[in-house]
This record gives structure tokens, sequence and C-alpha cells, in this order.
């Protein structure tokens, strides 16, 4: 346990690293991202901008400008170029957002792939599971923004059943937090059902040929008992992969577009703005905010892994 | 004694992509309380259908079933799943041939064989905990307080197998059908759960339906033995009679087939030459014919499965006279 502790720790600092770096470099060689000349403004003269420059430590050595940035970084003191505010700030100040978003959309879209996957297996080849394929291709090649954007004509602005967005914090009135939030995470959870219940309804396909499966029904266990602790059981192991990979990836920015066409205020649509700004102190940190989440929850992933499947001890799960 | 089993004209037949396959065709026999039957045949001969057919496994939308399976005064397969269920592990046990894949691996074994104690008895599941204690120890698992604990994969296969025979015997059933229960074990493991299977029969008075391809196995247990060819029965003699006695020419080719260490070693080890017939489209006759070196027209006939020696307890389905057979055996 010890030794997968310190891997998983030596693993962590080797990704958020390797992709600082590679942020920063890329934000270094993009055409017109030399934030000094934004700064200082149109028609400024070289020696204001070169002024801007050493403020901002610009003018410095590309490798010096790295350790400061991932200083200020540790520190909490990285400030964005554009707006000069604390990007630690910001970030806290969108997670309460993000995450009632994300957390909600995850425990949709997992109550819903299991009960469609079950369903679709259960019935594989009947009318349920072909119409359930079918919903589940549409809501995988359907694009958020798109979705959104027909939800928000449809429910918010015609019907009027729904509010346009906006957040209200769950400690403020958590009856208006839910029902701001029903559209923004059936819109996220919606490509996940899809895909997760395939991916169900596969797996528990497989695992009903399996012998165990034939030695449940020889005890004379109900088909449904049979169906639900031994064939979803064990075919719920890969989806806890899957799901800890994607929760992971939508709290650390995947839930950009959610954010961003909602009008929710949380980490996805601060990021949205620095991309649109080319801020550098904010992109670097959200990235490096949604890394550390997508290695954490894999590194969670594994230790439930061995809880899920006893044949896999910690020590050989697979590596980082 | 009156049969605890009798299996009367079992049909099994699946509808396949290629068409109907017809994988069991008209089995009859008994089982007597305390006997043990071994059902003996090669790949694709019906045996596993019948088995799991015995314990409703084979139920399923693109099969069908007909005949009949008296159990206690009741036709299993008239029996509807619900009810079958109740049979199912409580009346009928069954285990299985292949012990690394047959017990799920993600629930500790003791609560596998608790599970199938609480799918019949109203008992809490601490009981069904140290009952399954007693059965791993009566099984001879030892330190069973501690393995009962231990996941599958802790377990060897012979020791699996233990587990899968002792979840069988939960429920005390009047009968145990082993499909292949020491094909996929090592040969010294083999005589052991042979051996432990052999006491259950003597202890409890079980009965035991032993499917198997084996003969050696059938030596060492089988009161009778029937023998099957095709989806049908082309044998069926007590032990002695088929050992000393057999009357189907596909029944002298089993025997022959077995490696005999009492005598020089031959080139090659004997096989039956051909193929078993497809299932999809039986041969009208003797469905042996192809591969049998006796063959002669009337076996383009189908025979009858019969006594035709005079010995009722002693049925077999071939045109030869008893006098011919003895003659070519």
């Amino acid at each position: 346990m010890l030794r997968f502790a310190a891997r998983r720790l030596i693993g962590m600092i080797a990704v958020l690293f390797a992709i600082s770096v590679i942020v920063f470099l890329i934000f270094n060689v993009i055409p017109n991202s030399d934030p000094a000349a934004r700064i200082a403004g149109r028609n400024a003269n070289p020696t204001l901008i070169a002024r801007v420059s050493a403020d901002l430590g610009l003018d410095r050595p590309l490798p010096v400008q790295y350790l400061t940035m991932m200083k200020q970084i540790f520190t909490g003191e990285l400030t964005s170029y554009a707006t000069d505010q604390n990007v630690a700030d910001q970030i806290w100040r969108g997670l309460p957002a993000t995450l009632s978003l994300t957390i909600g959309a995850a425990v949709l879209w997992m109550a819903l792939a299991i009960w469609f996957g079950y369903l679709s297996a259960v019935r594989a080849g009947g009318f349920t599971d072909r119409a359930l394929t079918i919903l589940a291709l549409v809501g995988i090649s359907m694009p958020v923004f798109w979705l959104a954007a027909i939800l928000l004509y449809f429910l918010s602005f015609k019907a009027q059943l729904f509010p346009t967005g906006s957040y209200v914090p769950l400690t403020e009135n958590p009856v208006q937090w839910a029902y701001h939030l029903i559209l923004p995470w059936f819109t996220l959870a919606v490509l996940y059902v899809g895909f997760y219940s395939r991916v169900l309804r596969s797996n528990m396909l497989d695992s009903m040929n399996e012998d165990y499966v034939r030695t449940a029904r020889a005890k004379g266990i109900s088909e449904r008992q049979v169906r639900i602790r031994h064939v979803l059981r064990n075919s719920m192991i890969p989806i806890v992969t899957l799901f800890g990979l994607d929760f992971g990836a939508v709290v650390g920015g995947g839930a950009i577009l959610t954010e961003t066409v909602f009008n929710i205020n949380g980490v996805g649509l601060y990021a949205g703005q620095a991309i649109g700004k080319l801020d550098l102190p904010p992109l670097m940190a959200v990235t490096m905010f949604g890394a550390f989440f997508i290695v954490l929850f894999n590194t969670i992933v594994d230790i439930l892994y061995a809880v899920l499947d006893p044949r896999i001890r910690l020590g050989e799960a697979a590596p980082v | 004694m009156s049969p605890i089993l009798t299996v009367r004209d079992l049909q099994v037949s699946f509808r396949t992509d290629d068409g109907v396959v017809h994988a069991v065709d008209g089995v009859s026999f008994e089982v007597s309380p305390g006997e043990v039957v071994a059902v003996v045949g090669e790949s694709g001969s019906g045996k596993s259908v019948t088995a799991q057919t015995l314990i409703g496994l084979t139920r399923a939308p693109n099969s069908k079933i007909t005949g009949s399976v008296m159990f206690e005064g009741a036709d299993l397969i008239e029996l509807p799943d619900d009810q079958f269920r109740a049979v199912r592990g409580e009346h009928i046990a069954m285990v299985f041939q292949d012990p690394m894949t047959s017990l799920n691996p993600v629930y500790r074994v003791g609560d596998q064989i608790a599970e199938m104690i609480r799918a019949h008895r109203d008992v809490s599941k601490a009981e069904a905990l140290s009952r399954s204690v007693d059965l791993l120890r009566s099984v001879g698992i030892p330190n069973p307080e501690r393995r009962v604990r231990d996941y599958p994969h802790e377990f060897s296969g012979g020791m699996r197998q233990r587990v899968m025979i002792a979840m069988a015997l939960a429920l005390d059933p009047e009968v145990l059908i082993a499909d292949e229960p020491t094909t996929a074990l090592d040969v010294t493991i083999q005589a052991q759960i042979l051996r432990l299977l052999d006491n259950l029969n003597r202890d409890r008075n079980l009965s035991v339906v032993l499917i198997t391809h084996d003969l050696g196995v059938v030596a060492e247990l089988a009161d009778r033995v029937v023998v099957m060819y095709g989806g049908q029965i082309v044998e069926d003699a007590t032990l002695d009679e088929i050992f000393y006695n057999p009357q189907h020419p596909y029944t002298w080719g089993l025997l022959g087939s077995i490696a005999r260490l009492d005598e020089p070693r031959p080139e090659r080890l004997t096989q039956i030459v051909g193929q078993p017939p497809s299932l999809l489209n039986p041969p009208t006759g003797c469905r042996f014919a192809a591969r049998c070196k006796y063959a002669f027209d009337k076996c383009t006939q189908p025979p009858a499965l019969e006594a035709r020696l005079g010995d009722a307890t002693h049925l077999d389905r071939c045109w030869l006279t008893p006098a011919e057979k003895l003659e070519s055996r």
C-alpha cells in the first residue's frame, strides 16, 4: 500500500510537470501571444511594451519564466495578465459551481447508464434494446453546445419550463440550485449515458456466458438475482475505470462547453475566457488543476478496482 | 426400488443461424436412489446437454425440450420456471467441469455457498456461513473457518472443485449431477475428487449422474453406464456388462481407445476413425454406421434401443446379432 501510494505520488508529479512544460511551450510558440504587447494596448511604442515586459518578467529567459510561474502556482500568488486578478482565488470561486454541475451530472449519467445498459442487455435483440441503442447513438453523436442550445431554446425560451442558465449557490437556495442545474446536468450527462450504457450492455452480454453465471443459475436463485448479483456486478468493473477517468476530466475542464452555454460561473467558464484572451496564468493553473483531478481519480479508481475485483492487489495494479 | 429420476424420450433441440441442432434425440434412462449412472460419450454426443436439461439450464428462447423427466412425482420438463427453481439446488444439484471458472471471482467462497443456502432456506447470513464452514470441512478442505472467507483465486483447482461439491451438497440434494467433474484437474487430484464423490455416494446414499468421457472415471465410480453417440443412447448396461460384454461397436471403439499400460506400447494410440455426425442433419440410419467397421446394408435403417441379449438391463442399438458381435469384438 505504501509502495502504491509512493508510486502514484511520483507519477502525479511527473504528469503535472510534463503538462505544465507542454502548456508553457505551446503558449510561447503561438504567434501574436505576447501578453506585453496586448496589455500595452494598440499603438503602444516599443519602450512601453518593453516596460510591461519587464514588469511581467517576460524579458527573462524561458526557463526562468517557467520556474517563476511554477513558484507562483504553488504559493497561490499567480495573477492573470489580463485582469490582474489572483488566479487561485478565481478557481476557488468557480469550484462550487463546477462541482455542483459535474457531481450532479455524474450521478445522473451513472444511474441512467446502469439502468439503460442493464435493460438493453436483458432484452438484447428486443424492441427495448433497439430503442435504447438508437437513443444511445443519438446521445453520443449530439454535440454538447448544440444540444444545450436546443434545450435552452425550446424548454427555457419557448416553453419557459426552466430558467435560462446561470448558477444559484446551494447554500443560498437548494431548490433553485437544483432547478437551475437540471438542464446543464442533463446536457453534460447525455454523452456519457449513451457511451456507458453501450459498454455496460456488451460487458453484461459477455458475462452472461460465463461459467459462474451458469453456476449461479444452478443454485436455484431467481433470474433477477443472477443478473444483478453475478452478471451486473462483474460487468461494473470496466465501467468504474471509465468513470474515474471521465469524471476527473469533466471536473478538470471537460465541462467548459456546458458551463459556457448555460452561463455557469465555474472553472470551465473561467478557462474558456482565459483561452479567449490568450491569458497564460489562468490557462496554466486550470490545466494543472484538471490534470491533478484526472490523476487523482485514476488513483481512486485503482483503489476501487482492488475492492471490486479481489484478484487485483494494489501493489500490482496497472502502472501510472 | 423405484427410480428417483426417470428420463423418458428426452429431446432437446436448439434453433441456430445454421438450422435446428438436435442435440439430444430420444434419451431415456433411470436413476435409482444411491445409484451412480455414468453418461459416456465423446464431445458433441449430447451428454452435457442431457445433464444440463435435467436441471433446467437449457431452457432458453431458442431451445425446444420435449419428453419427460420425472422426479418425485413431478415432470420437470413441464414445471414452470419458478417452481423448477425450488427443485434446482435443493433436490438436484450440479457440479461443473471447470472449477477455475465456475465460481464467481469477486465473492468469497463462503458467501457463494451461503447464497445457495439462503435461496432455499430462511436462515440468517451468519447461520448460512457457519453451515458453509461445516460443508467445507466435510469435503476435506483444511482450515475451513479461515478458508470460508477466501476468494476463489486463493484456492487450487482441486480445492475449488471441492468447494463446488460442498456447494452442491449444501441442501442435501437427492441427486447430484456431475458434468465432467475431474476433466480440468491433474491426475492425482482427479483421484481425490473421485474418492470424495464415491464416499458421498455411499455415506449419504446420494444418486449421481456422472457425465464423462473418461472410462477410467467410469470404472471407478459407476453402477450403470449409458453410452451416448450423436444425441442418442447407443448402449445402456451395468458397469460389468459394459466392460466385459459390450454390445455396440461404438462402445468397443471407446474401450479400444484406452491406452493400456500392461501391453507393449503401440506405434499410435488407437482411435475411432472419422468424425461424429453433424446434429444439424443427422443420418437417417444408424448414426454410427459411417464410422463402423461392421456396417452392412441393414444399417441404413435406424436400429431401436432394445434388449437384444434377452437381458432387460442391457440395451443396445446395433443390428448385428449377439453371435456376430461376439465374433467381431
